[in-house]
């Protein structure tokens, strides 16, 4: 019995292959781990007529120094990034937020490149096909009509990867590739605000690899709200990279996930240059809800969401402020 | 569309006609006839259809069958070896680790790609290790007691296994 989509696997063995088909065959799927679109499949949400398997890529497999820059290959695993000894060591919270995504046998097959350019979901979407037609289907799939947002002209559906909020954070860059050209962009740039197209990606381009500009002093966290904690996507999830000068923040950068369509960057720049404290907690606050549109897209409420988010942003800055201080009486 | 895959399943090398879009899960249950790797969520979320591939626990039901091509493929029923139990299955049986066993060969399997590993986890490593594995019955405090004991008996076994070799070579 099959119950996937009748489609035909190709499985290219060098990157340049990859790409090639990718233009032949006008934007097929790509598969990795298949953790994300194996399991959309079975349920309805695609059904290709072209599948590139891009687990042979083995230069895609790789992580490794470029300069002052680390480059991390689009098919390393997310079980490799909670324990490669480069990544523990210079990007700690890379590691823990890897660690953090789904279970341990998800993560074993789960790539970088996947777990970002993950579907977005919703409530009205990530279901069966059945439980779909009951409703008319929607507008991310199928139907015509938003169930979240209702006249909507577009999908509401919401981004879940933990890693983009991270990479944003730290100000990595995405390596994407396609026939005859490469091009580097921020990782925020990858993403748009449109459930049902959330990635900036053209049809022709392949994400091979994200370059990690050196941490620095920066004091880098990520937490996230879920509902097991074993294994669910995030409910909310904010990742903060700061560099503490004595008593003011001198630089700081702040990302949100599991909110909007697309994984955001938030504008602190008001908080700059004055000190972490109840004030600045303030500034940050408003900075996140202006920024943060939770909608009725996952079973929690999105009154909770927000609630989360701003508490769990608050104890996330508290931390790293804190955890900065001792660092810099260590150096003493 | 088929095609050829060529893939090593419990210790056999065998090649088969299979559809591009042939899950892993599908494969092993229906053209090997391996069903002791069971078919829960559908979508990853049970832990179930938890197979090794090259000694890395994997979900079945989340791979395709021919992306396992020219790999080592171990379910369930390869486990036993010559009609002798593993250390994991055993202290599954005698630990009472198992209740309506639907979940047990999944348990085992990700049990078993965490003692390749780390021969020696302690309960934290055990529970993460088995974080995406549900057991419905919710026997869990058995399940790891299970772990714990395997994880010692192999120790044991190794070590005895030295203790013998040492004596061999003194000889």
């Amino acid at each position: 019995m099959n119950i996937l989509p009748d489609f035909r696997l190709h499985r290219p063995a060098t990157l340049d292959e990859a790409v090639r088909l990718k233009t032949q065959f006008g934007n097929p799927a790509c598969v990795a781990g298949g953790t994300d679109l194996l399991v959309n499949l079975r349920r309805g949400l695609a059904e290709p007529r072209d599948l590139i398997d891009l687990s042979g890529l083995r230069d895609l497999n790789e992580i490794q120094r470029q300069g002052d820059e680390l480059w991390i290959g689009a098919l390393v695993t997310l079980a490799r990034l909670t324990r490669d000894p480069e990544i523990t060591s210079a990007y700690p919270v890379i590691a823990e937020a890897a660690a953090s995504v789904a279970g341990p046998t998800h993560r074993a097959a789960a790539t970088l490149g996947g777990n970002l350019c993950q579907d977005t979901r919703c409530v009205y979407f990530n279901q069966s096909e059945w439980w779909r037609t009951g409703n008319g289907f929607c507008l991310k799939h199928d139907g015509d009509k938003c169930h979240v947002v209702a006249k909507s002209d577009r999908c509401y559906a919401t981004y879940h990867g933990d890693l983009a909020p991270v990479l944003i954070a730290l100000g990595a860059s995405a390596i994407v590739v396609r026939e005859g050209g490469i091009r580097r962009l921020p990782v925020e740039d990858l993403f748009k605000e449109d459930g049902a197209h959330y990635l900036t990606l053209a049809p022709d381009e392949i994400l091979a690899a994200i370059a990690l500009p050196p941490l620095g002093a920066q004091r880098a966290a990520y937490v996230k709200a879920r509902v097991r904690d074993a294994i669910d996507f995030p409910l909310t999830g904010i990742a903060v990279a700061l560099t503490r000068e004595n008593d003011v923040i001198a630089a700081l950068r702040v990302a949100i996930t599991g909110m909007n369509s697309a994984p955001l960057l938030v504008d602190v720049s008001k908080l700059i240059g004055k000190p972490w404290g109840d004030e600045t907690a303030t500034l940050l606050s408003n900075a996140l809800r202006s920024r943060a549109t939770a909608l009725a897209t996952t079973l929690a409420g999105p009154k909770y969401r927000r609630r989360a988010m701003q508490g769990l942003a608050r104890r996330l800055m508290d931390q790293a402020w804190a955890q900065e201080s001792t660092n810099e009486s260590a150096n003493e | 569309m088929k095609s050829i895959l060529s893939v090593t399943v419990n210790g056999r090398r065998r090649e088969d006609l299979v559809p591009d879009n042939m899950l892993l899960i599908d494969y092993l249950r229906e053209v090997v006839g391996l069903t002791g790797t069971k078919q829960g969520c559908d979508g990853g979320e049970c832990g179930a259809c938890t197979v090794l591939v090259d000694d890395e626990q994997r979900l079945a039901c989340s791979t395709l069958a021919l992306q396992v091509r020219d790999r080592r493929v171990e379910t369930i029923e390869g486990q036993a070896k010559d009609g002798e139990l593993s250390p994991l299955q055993r202290a599954f049986h005698e630990k009472l680790g198992t209740q309506c066993g639907f979940c047990t060969p999944g348990m085992i399997l990700s049990a078993e790609a965490l003692l390749r590993r780390n021969p020696r986890p302690d309960r934290e490593e055990i529970k993460v290790a088995i974080s995406g594995n549900l057991c419905r019955c919710t026997g869990y405090v058995k399940i790891i007691e299970a772990i714990e004991s395997a994880a010692q008996a192999m120790q044991a076994a190794a070590e005895a296994k030295q203790a013998a070799e040492t004596m061999e070579a003194a000889r």
